[in-house]
């Protein structure tokens, strides 16, 4: 049970983002901005550092969501989502996404713990600064998203099935529409 | 030095901010909401618990940022500033109300991590008079913070350590709140000393 009294059926966000849409507005304004907007990373390695970082927080709902929306960024490629966030270095990714992503994971930890030198592999490997200040502040947000989530304590269904049609939307319509204002389909049932 | 190339001379999350005007904006409306306003926990409260967190997590501009804000909130004088260090120190030990204690608990685990709050932890709160939209607030003010010290401090940003910076960015940001500001503008502190502080981060 949720620590506080939220919308029933709504997984994971979706209940705090309907019990307060004064923080939903900007919250969600956020997430379209870093993971949508027009960038030299694609939405889907941009989605696949959203779920890493939610992976190692260990939140069930950010990463399984980011997961389905990185994978219907890349027509479904499951297996590639993955790899990303059990073994990095080994995915078939480009070595600045991986390098971007070893500052994702230092981030999770604390802004702290990335270093120039973790700064001056990613800029070898063609990193700009905006990418590594998008890489950052995309990894600073989900370490405030997962909190969000578990810290309420909120309903999150575990199995990645439930979250196919929601990386679809996330992926194809964005954050920033009215369905997080209703009780999604897949809850429904 | 910061990681990235950033304006000189504006401190801390200013620099980013001003790299970055398209994720400032909902940053900057995010935080209005959460500390400024009206609402049941006082500015000083919310700034409080935002002060709490950033020093858990040992970033210095935010936890003196805040800090101070809450500080000028509270009027401005000495003894508010040496409160805030207390309620740094050992929240338990201050005058704070029994609801702010079991709050600042409660922003205490988030900063650690988000399955850290426990029934326990809630329950106290809301024996000691806490709502559910002060319980959602205060995780998110926790978590914000999370995420906002991780930038600060992800990117290297300059942080002075001159109080006189803080105190003026306290006296703005308790008057002013934090949208619509020109994050631009050099503050005075740092202009009045900036012939000395850029040889400092020169050498450094």
């Amino acid at each position: 049970m949720a620590h506080i009294q939220l919308p029933e059926r709504m997984p994971g966000i979706v209940g705090p983002l309907a019990f307060s849409p004064e923080t939903a507005k900007p919250l969600l304004e956020l997430a379209e901005v870093l993971l949508r907007a027009p960038h030299t990373l694609t939405s889907a390695e941009r989605e696949m550092i959203a779920a890493y970082v939610s992976f190692r927080n260990e939140c069930d709902f950010c990463q399984l969501s980011h997961s389905a929306a990185a994978a219907a960024h890349l027509n479904g490629n499951y297996d590639l989502v993955e790899q990303i966030k059990v073994n990095p270095e080994g995915a078939a990714v480009s070595d600045k996404l991986k390098a971007l992503l070893a500052i994702a994971g230092n981030v999770q930890q604390g802004g702290k713990q990335v270093s120039a030198a973790d700064v001056a592999v990613a800029r070898e490997r063609g990193a700009t600064d905006k990418e590594i200040h998008d890489t950052v502040l995309i990894a600073a947000t989900f370490s405030m998203y997962n909190r969000y989530v578990d810290g309420l304590a909120t309903w999150q269904p575990r199995e990645r099935e439930a979250y196919r049609e929601m990386g679809e939307q996330l992926a194809h319509q964005g954050y920033t529409r009215d369905r997080f204002r209703e009780t999604p389909k897949a809850a429904q049932s | 030095m910061a990681h990235i190339a950033l304006t000189e001379g504006l401190p801390g999350i200013r620099g980013p901010m001003v790299f970055s005007p398209e994720t400032t904006k909902p940053l900057c409306e995010l935080v209005q909401v959460l500390l400024t306003g009206p609402h049941s926990l006082t500015p000083a409260e919310r700034e409080m618990i935002a002060t709490y967190v950033s020093s858990e997590n040992d970033c210095y501009y935010c936890q003196h940022c805040h800090g101070s804000t809450a500080a000028q909130h509270l009027g401005g004088g000495e003894k508010d500033y040496e409160f805030i260090a207390q309620m740094k120190r050992d929240f338990e030990s201050t005058a704070l109300s029994p609801k702010m204690k079991a709050l600042l608990n409660i922003a205490g685990k988030i900063q650690k991590g988000g399955k850290q709050v426990t029934t326990v932890d809630v329950e106290r709160a809301r024996q000691e008079g806490a709502t559910d939209k002060e319980i959602h607030d205060t995780v998110l003010i926790a978590a914000a913070f999370c995420m906002f010290n991780r930038y600060v401090d992800g990117l290297a940003a300059w942080q002075p350590h001159d109080p006189d910076v803080y105190r003026e960015i306290g006296q703005h940001t308790a008057r002013l709140g934090y949208v619509g500001r020109d994050y631009k503008k050099p503050l005075d502190a740092i202009a009045a000393k900036q012939g000395s502080s850029v040889t400092k981060v020169a050498g450094s």
